[in-house]
């Protein structure tokens, strides 16, 4: 008995490990696929300007060179737009979470005809391009004294995240079941109490999502930063950014490059910090329960 | 958890705090706001440094620079215009300056200029920021089309090296690239990123115009005999001669360099600024040489469209902000920014400094073309960029790939062309 066993279970190991080793591999060639734009700008940025004009680029560069980098922090003010940045980004997250959230709760909530038309009308306003509106846009936050001012660009950013924020919010409310609430009114929690203690701990996952995606949506965003900012010690780094190109998109690739991949860490940082709870949160709103 | 809360609003509300914008101080010296476009390292120190310089004379108007970026310039402009925001001194390419100017945005500044500057600079160069009766700008910067070309490949094929004195003819020039190619190896190499004004541009040398204007005034598009020369050298090199690649059709300037430097490519047509970018990318060994673009009938003329310096209609300041202008742009401040740009001077007395006449990078060969630089053909038409957009760069793509022929450009450019120029002029 046990040698016909031992005779049957080889070639279904073989076959289990093969698979495996397939799907190792496959998920591997996903992952490089994915990380090949930052590789590839890790790879330009290490690379001598000489290097970087072959006309059959090197995957690794030869002589790995720092100058790139050097030259990038030397010409433009990276590290304090970066701070701009960051200051930005992290105030739009948190004031976008901050308003989504109770906003999302009511919008799940209380199915009326109104809350149906606001979510109509999130979508709708998801259309609009930022040219359309930056006119206008620029006249009020004039009108608000909050032109070249990083809290203007915050309240834009804000605006312009919310309707996102709060689509993706009123998903992941759905997905925390009503009877909890039910459960805590009946143990005599008031509304508030139950959105702080009950439902928003529950949204966390959520909550983190969509304030990661306020955060790299500040972070990279150009358009208004450009228009809105004018003193040179406001500047956001995307905007910095494009003082490494000329007149006809001729550019400074080694120093471009260099800055560039460097813009791109904090967004990985916070990634990976907030990596798990965006997981569930991404999946939470997904499935009706 | 009230307590989290807590904390994170008073967080926050810091941090807000910490984004406002910094008081400002009235009364005292004028303040001018100076946005720049300089962007290569050399000239963004050289701009710089004559703002330190004005700022330490002139303790009654300070000058703050501000970098401005040449992506989406047009439209940081225009916003700022309608918002009343606009930066008081303004750096920008003249044919971006006709819709400001038109639109009332820009200061007028004929009766403001100097003397000095006003001589300073030949009527084709004011010609290029003037519209209607007004002056919009100061050209200070420009960069003529040159050949860049491998040095050994022309001494191996012994071929005639041009000069100003001396250029190629286009046939000639035709007849040059044909003899540089072989296998694998292409005597030209056209960056067409932008067909229309490059073709426009180079086509002055052999009388082209394109746009005509009536006594009227009103402008309408012909494409004569002498706008016919460049495209057809250009398209019978690619597609008759095979002597220019069909590849690069699409490509900006640098995307062509690195072929260049391989020995692909022995030459390519490239404004003079791109110098810098080859000085650095050059493998050590390898040779190269600036040459004359081909000349016509016209000879070496071409059409420019040079770096322009204006006020804002809104500046409150605007002999100061003209009196810096002039600071800027005396002959050995335009040097300066000349050198860093890699672009030659508009300003007659500048062009004259013996460091633009060296042989080295071909500063000599540039310099020498600067009397026949001209205003680009489009420069004051008004709807040029809804032509170029949507008639003119996709018949000359078609033309120069082969799909259409002289004819249907022609039609096209023509018909369609004066379509869209009619509702600009009503």
């Amino acid at each position: 008995m046990r040698t016909r066993q031992t005779s049957r279970t080889p070639p279904t190991s073989r076959t289990r490990r093969a698979a495996r080793a397939g799907q190792y591999t496959a998920l591997l060639g996903y992952l490089l696929l994915l990380a090949f734009p930052l590789l590839w700008l890790l790879s330009t940025a290490l690379k001598s300007p000489r290097e970087l004009a072959a006309l059959h680029p090197a995957w690794i560069p030869r002589d790995p060179t720092l100058a790139n980098v050097r030259q990038a922090f030397a010409e433009q003010p990276l590290a304090h737009a970066a701070l701009n940045s960051l200051l930005v980004a992290f105030c739009t997250a948190a004031v976008a979470v901050l308003i989504a959230t109770p906003m999302a709760y009511v919008m799940a909530r209380h199915r009326t005809r109104t809350a149906r038309a606001a979510t109509g009308w999130v979508v709708v306003s998801q259309a609009f391009p930022f040219v359309l509106v930056i006119i206008p846009l620029f006249l009020v936050l004039k009108k608000l004294r909050l032109i070249d001012s990083l809290t203007g660009l915050v309240l834009v950013y804000v605006v312009w995240a919310l309707p996102f924020a709060l689509w993706m919010l009123v998903g992941h409310v759905r997905a925390v079941p009503v009877e909890l609430e039910e459960a805590a009114s009946v143990d005599g929690a008031g509304r508030l109490r139950t959105l702080v203690s009950v439902t928003a701990p529950l949204l966390g996952p959520g909550i983190a999502a969509t304030a990661l995606f306020a955060f790299v949506t500040a972070w990279n965003e150009f358009f208004f930063a450009l228009v809105l900012l004018k003193s040179p010690g406001k500047q956001t780094l995307p905007v910095v950014l494009t003082h490494f190109i000329g007149a006809e998109g001729v550019a400074d690739l080694g120093p471009l490059a260099a800055a560039a991949f460097l813009a791109t860490l904090p967004s990985v940082a916070v990634f990976a910090l907030l990596q798990r709870r965006i997981t569930g949160g991404l999946l939470a709103g997904a499935v009706k329960s | 958890m009230r307590t989290a809360i807590g904390t994170a609003l008073v967080v926050l509300l810091l941090l807000l705090a910490g984004c406002s914008p910094g008081g400002r101080t009235d009364g005292g010296p004028v303040t001018l706001r100076f946005q720049s476009l300089a962007w290569q390292q050399e000239s963004v120190a050289a701009n710089k440094e004559l703002v330190r310089e004005w700022n330490a004379t002139h303790s009654d108007v300070k000058v703050e620079y501000v970098q401005g970026s040449w992506d989406s310039v047009h439209d940081q402009l225009l916003t700022s215009f309608e918002g009343g925001e606009a930066p008081d001194v303004i750096h920008d390419a003249s044919d971006d300056l006709a819709d400001f100017a038109y639109g009332g945005h820009l200061a007028d500044l004929t009766g403001l200029l100097p003397a000095r500057l006003r001589s300073g600079i030949p009527r084709a160069g004011w010609a290029t920021t003037t519209f209607g009766h007004g002056v919009y700008g100061v050209p200070f910067l420009q960069e003529p089309r040159v050949l860049i070309a491998d040095a050994d490949r022309l001494r191996a094929a012994k071929v005639r090296i041009p000069t100003p004195g001396h250029p190629w003819s286009w046939a000639e020039f035709r007849q040059v690239a044909k003899r540089l190619s072989g296998p694998g190896r292409y005597g030209v190499a056209w960056p067409l990123k932008e067909p229309v004004s490059a073709t426009l541009n180079l086509s002055l040398s052999a009388g082209g115009r394109l746009f005509h204007r009536n006594a009227d005034g009103r402008v309408t598009v012909r494409f004569t005999p002498g706008d016919e020369v460049v495209p057809r050298t250009i398209r019978d090199q690619v597609t008759r001669d095979h002597s220019a690649p069909a590849s690069t059709l699409g490509s900006g300037g640098s995307d062509t360099l690195p072929g260049f430097f391989s020995g692909r490519y022995a030459m390519v047509p490239l404004g003079f600024s791109y110098r810098q970018q080859i000085v650095q990318q050059a493998p050590k060994d390898f040779h190269w040489t600036v040459l004359p673009a081909p000349a016509g009938a016209d000879g070496l003329t071409q059409g420019v469209s040079p770096q322009t310096l204006s006020v804002s209609a809104d500046c409150p300041h605007k002999k100061e902000a003209v009196a810096f202008i002039d600071f800027l742009l005396r002959p050995r401040n335009t040097v300066r920014l000349a050198l860093g740009d890699w672009m030659l001077p508009t300003g007659t007395q500048a062009l004259k400094d013996p460091a633009l006449h060296t042989a080295e990078y071909g500063w000599a060969t540039g310099t020498a073309l600067a009397a026949r630089l001209r205003p680009a053909p489009a420069q004051s038409v008004r709807g040029y960029p809804e032509w170029k957009d949507k008639v003119a760069t996709p018949a000359y793509q078609e033309y120069y790939s082969g799909a259409i022929g002289l004819a249907e450009l022609r039609h096209r450019l023509e018909r369609d062309g004066n379509l869209v120029l009619a509702r600009y002029q009503r």
